[in-house]
């Protein structure tokens, strides 16, 4: 990890002045100046806690947005999406991915039916360009458009148990009514027409609002937000928590969980993948797979020796031969246990397992334990 | 937080608090603090040899691993085992969170070291 100083060849979000004046600590993160924790709230585990428990909220500005639109939006969605988005209704959203035709990952995506003919694609930071390049190719059969708006906005996520009331205090939309992975346009801190979506990369209940990203607004809305979520607690979060949050949830980062070399499959991210659809990128390379099995699954571990499993480290089954790795790995601070996910021949998957991962020349006992690793308590 | 004076330092943010030939080592304030949580420290075992600039062991926080680096060369006649349960100490007051005691093969080598001030002010420049 390398800090920046000033950022300068780095992108920033509107709200970059407002991190740094906070006393972030700043990161390049897929080119994007960035913070990763703030001190004064009490850094990453105080971050991460509070969302568990309170409100933390997040600038995640940096994703990017791609609007789909035309008479044919629907198709081309169908076409480069593995997730079936005929069965959203206006005002829904559903995770999905955007396959190579070798059934691997270009990018995971939060798929958004504004309309009939007005698809919303939520993607990563990291990969803006690529998606973007790959989506405008793959559409361009089809009668719409694609364009990439994520400039136009700045975002940010309000998450936690405490997010609906936090939120409800700067709008008169009733997001009591607004059900998991659906969204409403409203006002919000004055601000008309704006998208509120209950989405989110924590695991818990919350909020992400797309507000205008000129500075001026960025900032007051964020001031605001800090103010309406004081009472519960709210502490500014940075790319730290975020990571260890979305990785009890056992959610998906790409790079690590998905990628180019990783197939639906492998990445047990078939429920999302609706292979009775018609035609789509990736379906005739996933239907071999599917009929072949796969080498390799991915599992989630839980340290039972002294260490923790980390990015990257190699795992070993018990007569010392490699058999995978972690693709994420890190104390889980409201969990406080080490857990990881990694990929493992199917052999070596079964729950309970005991496998070793290498750290630091050590090998340390893991097993294999059921994912997620955190859900949120039910609403009672 | 003041930095002891009867304290060395090294530009890794070790300290080395040398009494005769034996010393005891840590890691300081302004380390603990770029780092965050800790929750995690590795040590050399007893009777282990330690060189001076090489790692000795390891400290992590959530997000990252940091190599520890012996101030000086000599042999580990003690480590402090309640930095396992609980290494949140090192956050708490790093200069008294002690990690590993030597009995040093060569004492003199810790002058050559930053003292109290010029640590201060190294660690103000890289600021």
């Amino acid at each position: 990890m390398s800090s920046t100083a000033e950022g300068q060849t780095l992108r920033k979000t509107a709200l970059n002045a407002m991190h740094r004046k906070l006393g972030a600590k700043m990161v390049d993160f897929g080119g994007w100046d960035m913070p990763v924790e703030y001190p004064a709230s009490g850094g990453l585990v105080k971050e991460h806690l509070a969302v568990r428990t309170g409100v933390g909220m997040f600038d995640v500005s940096h994703m990017g947005d791609i609007l789909i639109r035309g008479p044919q939006a629907l198709d081309a969605v169908q076409w480069i999406s593995m997730n079936d988005a005929s069965k959203l209704q206006e005002g829904q959203a559903h995770y999905s991915a955007l396959l190579y035709p070798e059934g691997t990952f270009v990018d995971d995506v939060i798929v958004h039916k504004m309309g009939p003919n007005d698809y919303l694609l939520v993607i990563n930071a990291g990969t803006r360009e690529k998606d973007h390049s790959w989506v405008r190719k793959n559409v361009s059969k089809f009668r719409c458009h694609a364009d990439d708006v994520g400039d136009y906005y700045t975002q940010i996520a309000i998450q936690g148990p405490k997010a609906e009331a936090t939120l409800q205090k700067l709008t008169n939309v009733d997001l009591s009514q607004i059900k998991n992975y659906w969204f409403k346009h409203g006002t919000v801190c004055n601000l008309p027409n704006t998208l509120i979506a209950r989405t989110g990369y924590t695991a818990e209940d919350g909020f992400e609002i797309y507000v205008p990203s000129d500075v001026p607004t960025s900032e007051r809305v964020w001031n605001e937000v800090t103010e309406a979520g004081k009472e519960f607690g709210i502490v500014p979060c940075g790319l730290g928590a975020r990571n260890t949050l979305r990785l009890e949830g056992k959610m998906a980062l790409y790079g690590h969980e998905i990628s180019d070399m990783i197939n639906v499959f492998e990445a047990v991210l078939d429920r999302y993948c609706k292979m009775e659809k018609p035609d789509f990128i990736g379906k005739a390379a996933l239907e071999k797979v599917k009929a072949a099995g796969v080498k390799r699954i991915l599992v989630g571990l839980e340290a039972v020796d002294r260490g923790i499993p980390r990015d990257g480290y190699k795992v070993f089954d018990e007569s010392g031969v490699e058999i995978g790795y972690v693709t994420s790995g890190s104390p889980a601070p409201f969990l406080k246990k080490n857990i990881a996910l990694a990929y493992v021949p199917p052999q070596h998957s079964e729950i309970g397992h005991e496998v070793f991962v290498e750290i630091r020349g050590q090998k340390v006992k893991c097993k294999v334990v059921p994912t997620p690793f955190y859900k949120r308590p039910k609403k009672s | 937080m003041a930095y002891p004076k009867d304290y060395k330092y090294t530009k890794e943010h070790e300290w080395i608090q040398v009494k005769g030939n034996s010393a005891t080592v840590g890691i300081t304030d302004h380390a603990q603090e770029s780092l965050g949580d800790i929750v995690f420290v590795e040590l050399p075992k007893v009777g282990a040899q330690v060189e001076a600039g090489k790692s000795f062991g390891t400290v992590e926080s959530v997000k990252a691993v940091s190599e520890l680096y012996a101030p000086a060369s000599g042999k580990v006649v003690a480590i402090n085992e309640s930095l396992n349960q609980g290494p949140e100490a090192v956050n708490q007051d790093a200069h008294a969170a002690w990690m590993i005691k030597l009995e040093l093969s060569n004492p003199s080598q810790a002058d050559a070291l930053m003292s109290a001030d010029d640590y201060e002010k190294y660690i103000a420049e890289e600021k």
